[in-house]
């Protein structure tokens, strides 16, 4: 059984990196092939990093994305505590129903129907364009929030409400009852909630191919443009290095919570 | 109390009905008007009458096939990480999640270069003796498409929902006489259903709703339905009102498939052992 999980694990992990090996070894391609290698070289990665419109969208994207997931997360566990207290079954019902509606949806529908919006309000103000930093902002928050609802309310709603009630019983006023008891039980939840709005920020395409404009470019936008042209393996090299750089951010955050465990 | 806790759902009330509900109010607005803004019932009975319902059918069948997959390739993942020492745990919830910070229209890309007639995979499998075979411009390849960038989308709820269960009562089951066999199918499997259906709608809605894998894997052969309502949008026929209809009937056939599994879902979490 041991031996029969150790295989299967190996065979998931050979199909989910497989496209990241390829996409890796392409980027040190010495020709200007994508399908292959014709020798070794950094000549993709020297023309990366003197690009200043990718650079620009790489930004802009670091930005969109922290500011997107720092707002949903707070905003979605804001309303989970509220969504969970919300006594009447049927008004909590609807409230997650509609919170849900962007999950349910598919990312094309939540990207023309914010798209609509902002085309149609454009209009209506006499604007030329609604489109750019504050409309990618807003839907990025908005197909954020369900994720965030969905990994902080189960947490709330696993706590025994009896606790709260015990910290109240010995004293506490509601609000420290929720930062001293609730909030550290939720916490992992709130962590879970921004790390997802972070990586679905970070990597989402279609919602932000409907609702970007020309004055904000971002690096999946960027991306598209050019694999409609022609792929070079520069992109390869450029995803490579996000690669590099997430492996690591994740590497050190994992060491420092395990040492940060073992000194507790 | 209770009262002034519902306040912190407030911000997000006015936030969903600004950003969710008003959206949908026009794409509403414009299923039913025209390009001068008078009231059509055209849009919809366009989708009726020529080839979009075959275009819609085929979508759900690829979506069906994919979901399928990645749940019998993710729940037994699932159960695997949630036995393991809590320090594997995350590294293996790591791993899965890395390659969701790839981005999807580079990995997709990646895949061509592997599915090609002459590509890695075929000269891998030559070495073999086995082979050329076609692959890419395939069902199959956009299947495949599918899988690798939904996967982790099911693993992760089954997993969170299975770390979630209390060891002791999977001790307790043990106890009581049950086998690993017993634990899995009577313990584990009833308390991880709200996993599973939150993964199956997480992969389910973007597989059917898909537009670039689609053209890179099928290679143009065949049209899902959300290559053609991004046609639509940002293609060169632009028509906002014939593509808003095709959205609203994508997203009733979602919302209605969605309502009949979660009602499956809710019965069932009733009758779990923690409620």
């Amino acid at each position: 059984m041991k031996k029969l999980s150790k295989l299967y694990l190996a065979i998931v992990f050979i199909f989910l990196y497989s496209p990241i090996v390829v996409m890796i070894l392409i980027s040190f391609n010495a020709g200007e092939s994508t399908a292959h290698m014709t020798g070794l070289s950094l000549r993709w990665y020297r023309q990366m990093l003197s690009d200043d419109i990718t650079l620009n969208a790489f930004r802009n994207t670091l930005v969109l994305s922290s500011v997107s997931a720092l707002v949903s997360t707070l905003l979605g566990t804001l309303a989970s505590v509220g969504i969970s207290r919300i006594r009447k079954r049927r008004i909590r019902n609807a409230v997650k129903n509609v919170t849900n509606l962007p999950m349910v949806n598919p990312d094309i529908v939540t990207g023309i129907s914010l798209m609509l919006l902002f085309v149609f309000t454009a209009q209506a103000l006499g604007r030329e364009s609604a489109l750019g930093f504050g409309s990618l902002l807003i839907a990025h928050i908005t197909f954020s929030l369900p994720y965030v609802i969905m990994s902080v309310l189960p947490k709330i709603n696993q706590l025994d409400r009896s606790v709260p009630e015990a910290a109240m019983d010995l004293g506490c006023t509601p609000m420290q009852s929720f930062f001293k008891v609730e909030l550290p039980f939720i916490s992992p939840g709130i962590v879970t909630g921004l790390i997802m709005a972070f990586t679905l920020s970070f990597d989402d395409f279609v919602i932000s191919n409907f609702t970007s404009g020309a004055s904000f470019e971002t690096l999946t936008i960027h991306i598209y443009a050019m694999i409609k042209k022609s792929v070079k393996p520069g992109i390869y090299a450029l995803s490579t290095l996000i690669f590099i750089v997430v492996m690591t951010l994740i590497l050190v955050y994992n060491l420092l919570s395990s040492r940060d465990r073992r000194e507790r | 109390m209770s009262n002034r806790r519902n306040l912190a759902a407030y911000p997000h009330i006015v936030w969903s009905a600004l950003f969710i509900v008003a959206p949908m109010l026009f794409v509403l607005y414009y299923t039913f008007t025209d390009g001068a803004g008078d009231p059509t019932l055209e849009n919809i009975t366009r989708i009726g009458t020529s080839n979009y319902l075959l275009i819609f059918l085929n979508s759900l069948c690829m979506a069906l096939i994919a979901t399928v997959i990645c749940l019998v390739i993710a729940y037994p993942l699932a159960y695997i990480f949630s036995r393991m020492r809590a320090d594997t745990q995350s590294i293996m919830m790591v791993l899965i999640m890395l390659p969701l910070w790839m981005n999807f229209l580079i990995t997709t890309y990646s895949w061509m270069t592997l599915l090609e007639d002459t590509g890695i995979i075929n000269t891998l499998l030559g070495y073999i003796g086995i082979g050329p075979l076609h692959m890419i411009n395939t069902p199959g390849a956009v299947i495949t498409g599918m899988v690798f960038c939904f996967l982790p989308y099911m693993v992760m709820p089954i997993y969170s929902v299975m770390a979630g269960i209390d060891p002791r009562i999977i001790e307790a089951a043990k106890d009581l006489g049950c086998s690993d066999r017993d634990v899995l199918f009577r313990v584990v499997m009833p308390m991880s259903i709200s996993g599973v259906i939150s993964g199956i709608t997480m992969v389910f809605v973007p597989s059917i709703s898909t537009f670039y894998i689609s053209q890179k894997l099928g290679g143009g052969t065949f049209q899902l339905i959300g290559d053609t309502i991004e046609s639509y949008f940002t293609g060169t026929a632009i028509n906002f009102h014939f593509g808003a209809a095709l959205s609203m009937v994508l997203m009733i056939m979602i919302l209605i498939s969605m309502g009949v599994m979660n009602r499956f879902g809710d019965e069932n979490e009733e009758r779990g052992l923690l409620k």
